[in-house]
């Protein structure tokens, strides 16, 4: 118990009293942080797993037509088709802040604004299966993104969930209890001393009095 | 900031991303394969998908950086069909936060 090995003095007191109200502060604030952390994540992830679904439902699409057209055409002509990739993207990163967590924000830009740029073959020699394939992956790329961008913020907010649950519960269950019994032992104990004191007071006071008295007998005799 | 996107796994089911733009990584084996997932890590990617199959081989890895705030990675299905390990990975993050799985207890659908 750390009520046993604290030092009952007024010093003491003021100090563990100042702690309390610290913790109670502490463990409010945490508290409104953990809450509100929880709304936006239960939001965030139901979109999470709608996108999720979405996105896992294009590119088994997107595959299946890969798998169509790697059948049909041979592979080193499919090697050499995608070999030189037109198209390049680069992802314009930002951190977003939402309750003292960062989240990121990812928006892309295609090196070539035209939306026929993924092409990067000649039709001459390609079956028509891997343009279908290309355009569905291509068509399902901005969500993906979104994706990971909603995942990614998923996760992190999960762990600081987690984080702030336990630094509330060690608070609430441990902290402010242990400071509450400290105070209360504390003050007891002054109390008890505070007792004592005027008892002993009492008891020198009588033994004063009886002396006066003895002695004025004396005198009188 | 600027920053690419990396697709890891089997070369099967990447090769067609190359096609809209993403770096891809195909990996033969698990060794050579977490070598090149660490690589991709360091910063170079916004975010670095990665297949199904694959992950399940390298979770310790993508356990490790799965704090930072780069590269976000991404479970996808593979050629080989879906797994459910992308949904799995989301109703662990909701089992982490909430404590228990509150959103999907009845299965995976809604």
């Amino acid at each position: 118990m750390a009520s046993t090995n604290v030092n009952p003095t007024r010093m003491e007191l003021t100090r563990l009293k100042k702690k309390l109200v610290t913790a109670k502060r502490g463990h409010k604030l945490l508290k409104d942080k953990r809450d509100e952390l929880m709304r936006r994540f239960l939001e965030l992830v139901k979109e999470n797993m709608a996108l999720r679904k979405v996105v896992e439902k294009g590119l088994e699409d997107a595959n299946q037509n890969f798998v169509l057209a790697k059948a049909i055409m041979r592979e080193e002509t499919l090697n050499t088709a995608l070999l030189a990739p037109l198209q390049s993207i680069s992802v314009e990163v930002k951190s977003n802040n939402v309750m003292s967590v960062e989240i990121p924000s990812f928006d892309y830009k295609t090196r070539t604004p035209d939306e026929n740029g993924m092409y990067s073959y000649g039709f001459a020699f390609t079956s028509s299966d891997l343009d279908y394939a290309v355009k569905s992956l291509s068509d399902i790329f901005p969500q993906m993104l979104k994706l990971a961008e909603i995942e990614k913020s998923c996760q992190l907010m999960a762990a600081e969930i987690e984080k702030t649950r336990r630094r509330v519960n060690a608070l609430e269950h441990v902290m402010i209890p242990e400071t509450e019994e400290s105070i209360k032992y504390i003050t007891m104990k002054l109390d008890e001393n505070e007792r004592s004191t005027q008892v002993r007071l009492m008891k020198v006071k009588d033994m004063m009095i009886k002396e006066n008295i003895e002695a004025k007998r004396s005198v009188n005799q | 900031m600027y920053k690419g996107i990396a697709v890891i796994g089997d070369r099967d089911s990447i090769y067609g991303f190359a096609s809209i733009g993403f770096n891809i990584f195909p990996v033969s084996n698990t060794e050579e394969g977490i070598k090149t997932f660490k690589n991709l890590c360091k910063g170079e990617y916004a975010v670095v998908y990665v297949t199904e199959a694959f992950a399940a081989e390298i979770e310790e890895e993508i356990e490790k950086v799965s704090e930072n705030l780069y590269p976000a990675i991404i479970l996808i299905p593979g050629v080989h069909g879906n797994t459910g390990k992308g949904v799995l990975s989301v109703r662990k993050s909701v089992e982490k936060a909430v404590g228990s799985d509150i959103l999907f207890s009845g299965g995976t659908q809604d």
